[in-house]
């Protein structure tokens, strides 16, 4: 296959990608929602998980993106370091957002800070955004897609603390984030903790955390127990779906985390509304491609 | 119990007995209607192109496909926005422009509680992320004002039929659904955080 075709190739499969993944959520997500959704007795959670299912139904039926907003693309991309399309990768992504834009469609949803205009294409300074890490000696790349509405961005926070705090200042600094700013991003939600030096390292592993799949827990025992211990302790304040109270909060917590400076410890919070746009898929060098979060996701 | 219907324009008397947490639907005109319709309005002291006097507003920025002809469109998708956002200029905006159901998502605070009261009107919220319901509610939209806006930000004035379901989060009494149950977090939030904090003592 010539280059351009195959640029064209994995282009035009992004975008129905990307496009898909704003109808349909992903199939742990759902499993999730039927779980909670079942432990509801009060009629106005009843009433709203059953417009929630109605929903996602008619979405997929009329072909429709679920949520007006299908916010900024966010792309996490680990990327082979003898992927062929490496270096074709970023344009590729950019043009495949505008293409969906059109296709799916997506709302518009950049505007050009300080100057101040809508671009009407999702297409701006740095937006999509692409988060790359290389990965040696391999020949694969794996890519997920993001699509988070203003709302469940908003309650995004990230500060750094003194050791003194510590994990008990980190527990403070969550909890606080999900009576406030947590109430009105369309729980259930899932909270995507980072923790590191400083706060862009927090901030990032805090969306990468919203990228694991739903029911995995952090390979450290402590972390893992942390992750169980904010879960319980969210869902015991009850928040329901929309804020509006129920039995539970959240789908789930992820603590991602990394070493860190002994005088600090960079903490971040990024949650995911229930309606969590994130979409996994992963290309081979001949460009044959995997999808894991969609099971019903067909390129015709 | 019946479907419990407002039809446009609605009444100070039409939302009497309407309480914090209770669901009903709206039928008749409600204008999309976000954060920069609203400065216009109370910061630079605009008219709104569109008379809702007695009428309903949608915190919510859709996806609109243009129809055959000039100025017909169809709405793809449509659902409710943060409505928080809103809250600096929400009381004069009812003040000013007489609405009397404002729809969006999550609570609004003290000055629209003051709005509702005094003005009467309410505050629902339509379950947030449910936007192809909202959407096939949409019977047609009917004018776009302030198009320069961009799409999420014009005023598409849809004419709607039985939209909902809607949740009352602010009633025309001033009664907050949100701040209530905030109380009710909050406490049961310490009393997490003080069980949690127990056994997360890593640092020694």
């Amino acid at each position: 296959m010539q280059k351009e075709q195959a640029v064209a190739k994995m282009t035009d499969i992004m975008a129905k990608f990307v496009g898909y993944s704003g109808k349909v959520l992903p199939d742990d997500v759902t499993a999730k929602l039927e779980e909670l959704s079942k432990q509801e007795s009060a009629p106005l959670a009843k009433t709203i998980y059953e417009t929630m299912f109605k929903n996602q139904e008619l979405a997929k039926k009329l072909d429709r993106p679920s949520c007006q907003d299908t916010g900024v693309m966010q792309y996490f991309i680990k990327c082979g370091a003898n992927f062929p399309l490496i270096g074709e990768l970023e344009e590729l992504l950019r043009e495949a957002t505008f293409k969906a834009t059109k296709e799916a469609p997506l709302r518009h949803n950049s505007v050009e800070t300080f100057d101040e205009y809508n671009t009407g294409k999702n297409i701006g300074k740095g937006t999509p955004s692409v988060f790359w890490e290389i990965v040696p000696d391999s020949d694969e790349c794996e890519i997920y897609t993001y699509m988070a509405g203003g709302g469940c961005s908003l309650p995004g926070k990230a500060t750094v603390l003194m050791p003194g705090m510590g994990y008990e200042g980190v527990t403070q600094f969550v909890m606080d984030i999900m009576t406030s700013y947590g109430l009105n991003a369309c729980p259930p939600l899932l909270v995507g903790v980072g923790i590191g030096t400083s706060i862009d390292v927090a901030s990032l592993l805090s969306k990468k955390a919203l990228m694991r799949p739903l029911g995995t827990h952090n390979p450290n025992e402590r972390a893992a127990k942390m992750e169980r211990l904010l879960e319980d302790g969210i869902n015991s304040i009850g928040l329901g779906p929309q804020g509006m109270s129920g039995q539970n909060s959240v789908m789930g917590v992820h603590i991602e985390n990394n070493a860190r400076h002994p005088s600090v410890i960079g903490v971040a919070v990024n949650v995911g509304c229930w309606s969590h746009r994130k979409g996994h898929i992963i290309w081979d060098k001949n460009l044959n491609y995997k999808v894991t979060s969609h099971k019903d996701f067909r390129y015709e | 119990m019946s479907k419990k219907i407002l039809t446009t324009p609605v009444s100070a008397k039409d939302l009497e007995d309407i309480k914090i947490g209770d669901i009903i639907y709206l039928s008749g005109n409600i204008v999309t209607c976000r954060d920069v319709a609203h400065r216009r309005v109370v910061e630079e002291g605009r008219d709104l192109p569109l008379d809702i006097n007695g009428g309903a507003i949608f915190h919510a920025g859709p996806i609109i496909r243009k129809l055959e002809g000039d100025e017909q469109y169809e709405i793809v998708s449509v659902g409710p926005t943060t409505s928080m956002r809103m809250e600096k200029f929400e009381k004069e905006f009812i003040e000013k422009t007489g609405v009397r159901v404002i729809v969006g998502k999550g609570g609004m605070g003290d000055g629209t509680m003051d709005g509702c009261a005094k003005f009467g009107a309410i505050h629902c919220v339509f379950p947030a992320g449910c936007a192809v319901i909202a959407a096939t509610q949409v019977e047609e939209i009917e004018s776009a004002n302030w198009k320069d806006l961009g799409m999420p930000e014009t005023l598409w004035n849809c004419r709607v039929k039985e939209f909902g379901p809607l949740i009352v989060s602010i009633d025309a009494h001033g009664n907050n659904l949100f701040e209530q149950n905030k109380i009710k977090f909050n406490e049961k939030k310490d009393a997490a955080v003080e069980k949690i904090i127990k056994e997360v003592g890593f640092i020694k």
